[in-house]
């Protein structure tokens, strides 16, 4: 038997509302008690004093390219990354090759996640067969081997029938659709967010409207529907709001944000720096604030990283010929408090709602709070701790990162999954 | 390491003066051909050209053999690069070579900024997909010169595929330095509203005849069809729209000049009789070409 009493943090559940200074009492892998000054005679010590002790953070977006594409990352190297960074859950999108569009892609995700058992992997199914976009794959199959959601994220189901059994489908298994919205005849070739930059560096662009028109045609499925969908990295400010009025009309719809679209805009990109091109691009700082104030409103629901690891090799290209995508799972917790908590626009307990409750009730994980009987995932942070990025040295196999070199006020200290220490600062 | 030259846009007013003065020295005098000058003897520049080009590639091939330098053209099909080499690897390897300059022109925007970031040796512009092409600017605001006191003032009407036009682009940041009015016109698909807060001193209209209203300079761009990923203009409809015929000039200034960056199409974006005209002052350009790569060469290397 093993227990561990973590004391003196300031515990932050957002399923139960605490926020104060408390301990936490664990033993074994599980959570036994929240509390003032608990009398754990025996049990072993840590002293979390000015660190705040939350659920263990989920990212509900991340790209694990195992199997398949393990020069990029792999599983192991993608969860030590995610420990890295405070997270003790990770959604991982099926665009690995094989696509998961099948319980056996699923299985050996799942399989290969607990070998190396760092933290939990929730692999998220195709919607389509190879997520081409026209037949549905095996939804439910998937759901049975461990899928928590479906989403063709990055080949977005452009067919609107096609996307309409999709969520039928997973209204049935109950479980959500999550899509990566952008029109792909409107985004055809573009690299970068579309308007002044763009034209000024002589980039193809890629239109809001190629993210708007997508999530309004997939609100108003899910009303016709009636079934659960999620807005994957939601960028712009038209979208933000048809999300605002699916809520006040009632729909179960939900969005996510990453830290690098409320972090960054398309003017804060380096000259072609393939570092700052993802998809949805960063798009203009009008659409960043309208992020944040989506965050703020109650709009967005997670914030989750879309990690991306691509090689040097990819990323050591001309601008056009770059893949899209950045890693973020070491940085979104520094970026979360720089630019929500530290300028007063949210306060840590929202913080640590949109990383926990957030995304485990829009995935309906038993994860994310404190209550007794519950896994002991943990994530210890410390708001004001400085730090600097370096991405050389990070637990992900790639570096394609554009905060590397960055200063933070505030990140993670501990992580722990099932009751024991995954990553500890150094 | 020594500055390159990747755009117009991060030039002062001052760099871009100094640069048309000198290239005035170069120009040829009445039926001479260019002078031949010591100004870089032992040098040695590169021309890689990753896309089709004659005429700026020969330019900036006299020019460099013009001031006493040794220039070689290398042009991508002919190059490893169509042995899959990465853009990083052919240009390390070219710089083991030690040339002194390298002139390169590339179909993807920001190709040379990028290389700019790895490699110590100084890269010249020669035009970077939609992007820029400073020399350009530079040989069209030479020319502009030789008619005209100043560029202070002047009405410039740029006219056809601004979009995808890295010339419309360096022209811009060019004259807009230099307080010139700067029309930009073509049909919507070609003319994103965007442009309009390139520079200061730039508006935007569809419609040709109001671009060249009042002009004194009228700057015709070559339709970039191998640009163009899509149909973004009814067929066969450009040339009745935004072609330049002679009845056009007369709405331009009495002494306005007609450009265009070449290769012309005849028919296409200005008609036979315009690009003979006693108005046209396209063959101008391509002698100022030489002239200012010159003063751009001797700026970098010398």
């Amino acid at each position: 038997m093993k227990e561990l009493l973590i004391r003196n943090g300031r515990v932050i559940d957002p399923a139960s509302g605490r926020d104060g200074i408390a301990d936490v009492f664990i033993r074994n892998e599980l959570i036994v008690a929240v509390g003032d000054r608990i009398d754990a005679a025996g049990a072993a010590v840590f002293d979390a004093t000015g660190l705040v002790v939350a659920p263990g953070f989920i990212d509900m977006h991340v790209h694990l390219r195992e199997p398949g594409f393990e020069y990029s990352e792999t599983i192991e190297t993608g969860c030590r990354a995610a420990a890295a960074g405070g997270f003790t859950s990770i959604c991982c999108m099926p665009n690995t090759s094989p696509i998961n569009d099948s319980a056996t892609v699923t299985s050996y995700i799942v399989d290969r996640a607990r070998q190396h058992g760092i933290v939990n992997v929730f692999p998220i199914g195709a919607i389509t067969k190879n997520s081409a976009g026209e037949e549905l794959a095996a939804i439910g199959s998937m759901k049975a081997a461990g899928a928590v959601a479906i989403s063709d994220d990055g080949r977005p189901v452009m067919n609107a029938r096609v996307m309409r059994r999709a969520l039928e489908t997973a209204h049935s298994f109950d479980m959500p659709v999550i899509n990566h919205c952008e029109d792909l005849h409107l985004s055809a070739g573009g690299d970068m967010h579309e308007g002044t930059e763009s034209m000024r560096l002589g980039l193809r662009g890629i239109p809001s409207a190629s993210e708007d028109v997508m999530v309004a045609r997939d609100i108003l499925l899910a009303e016709v529907t009636g079934a659960q969908y999620h807005v994957a990295h939601i960028s712009s400010r038209h979208s933000v709001e048809m999300v605002n009025f699916a809520r006040r009309r009632g729909l179960s719809v939900t969005c996510e944000v990453t830290p690098h679209h409320f972090a960054l805009a398309d003017t804060d990109m380096a000259p072609y720096d393939s570092n700052y091109k993802m998809k949805p691009p960063l798009r203009s700082r009008c659409d960043a604030s309208a992020v944040i104030d989506g965050i703020v409103s109650g709009a967005v629901d997670a914030i989750a990283t879309d990690h991306a690891p691509h090689p040097g090799s990819e990323k050591m290209q001309e601008f056009e010929k770059c893949p899209f995508g950045i890693i973020g799972l070491e940085t979104a917790l520094g970026l979360s408090l720089e630019y929500l908590v530290h300028t007063g626009r949210i306060p840590l307990s929202r913080l640590v709602a949109l990383f926990t409750t957030g995304p485990a009730r829009i995935l309906k994980l038993k994860r994310g709070t404190l209550g007794a009987g519950c896994a002991a995932d943990l994530t210890i942070f410390d708001p004001e701790r400085s730090w600097t990025y370096d991405v050389n040295r990070s637990a992900s196999k790639s570096r394609n990162s554009p905060f590397d070199g960055r200063s933070f006020r505030g990140g993670p200290v501990a992580t722990m999954v099932d009751g024991s220490f995954v990553w500890q600062a150094e | 390491m020594r500055p390159g030259l990747l755009g117009i846009e991060a030039l002062s007013r001052e760099d871009i003066e100094a640069i048309l003065t000198r290239a005035k020295d170069f120009q040829p005098h009445g039926g001479e051909s260019f002078k031949r000058f010591d100004i870089l003897r032992g040098r040695m520049v590169v021309n890689l050209f990753f896309e089709a080009s004659t005429r700026t590639r020969t330019s900036f091939e006299i020019a460099a053999k013009r001031l006493g330098a040794d220039a070689v053209s290398i042009t991508a099909s002919s190059s490893s690069v169509s042995k899959g080499e990465s853009l990083v690897d052919t240009l390390n390897t070219l710089a083991a070579m030690r040339p002194d300059a390298i002139i390169m022109r590339h179909s993807a925007s920001g190709a040379p900024h990028f290389l700019a970031r790895h490699l110590a040796i100084p890269i010249v512009n020669a035009g970077d997909g939609t992007h820029e092409h400073p020399t350009q600017a530079l040989l069209d605001a030479r020319t502009i010169l030789d008619q005209r006191p100043a560029l202070e003032g002047l009405r410039v009407a740029i006219i056809g595929d601004i979009e995808h036009s890295r010339v419309a682009r360096s022209n811009v940041h060019l004259l807009s330095k230099f307080g010139a009015h700067v029309v930009l016109c073509g049909p919507a698909s070609l003319l994103p509203r965007e442009l309009a807060n390139l520079a200061s001193g730039v508006t935007l209209t569809n419609d040709m005849a109001e671009a060249i209203t009042g002009a004194d300079v009228i700057m015709m761009l070559r339709v970039q069809l191998e640009r163009q990923h899509e149909a973004t203009f009814p067929a066969g409809e450009y040339f009745r729209f935004y072609g330049l015929r002679l009845e056009h000039l007369q709405l331009a200034k009495q002494d306005a000049i007609v450009m265009h960056p070449g290769p012309i199409n005849r028919g296409r974006e200005l008609s036979s009789e315009v690009a003979d005209s006693q108005k046209s002052v396209i063959l101008s350009q391509v002698e100022n070409g030489v002239a200012v790569r010159m003063a751009v060469l001797e700026k970098i290397l010398a």
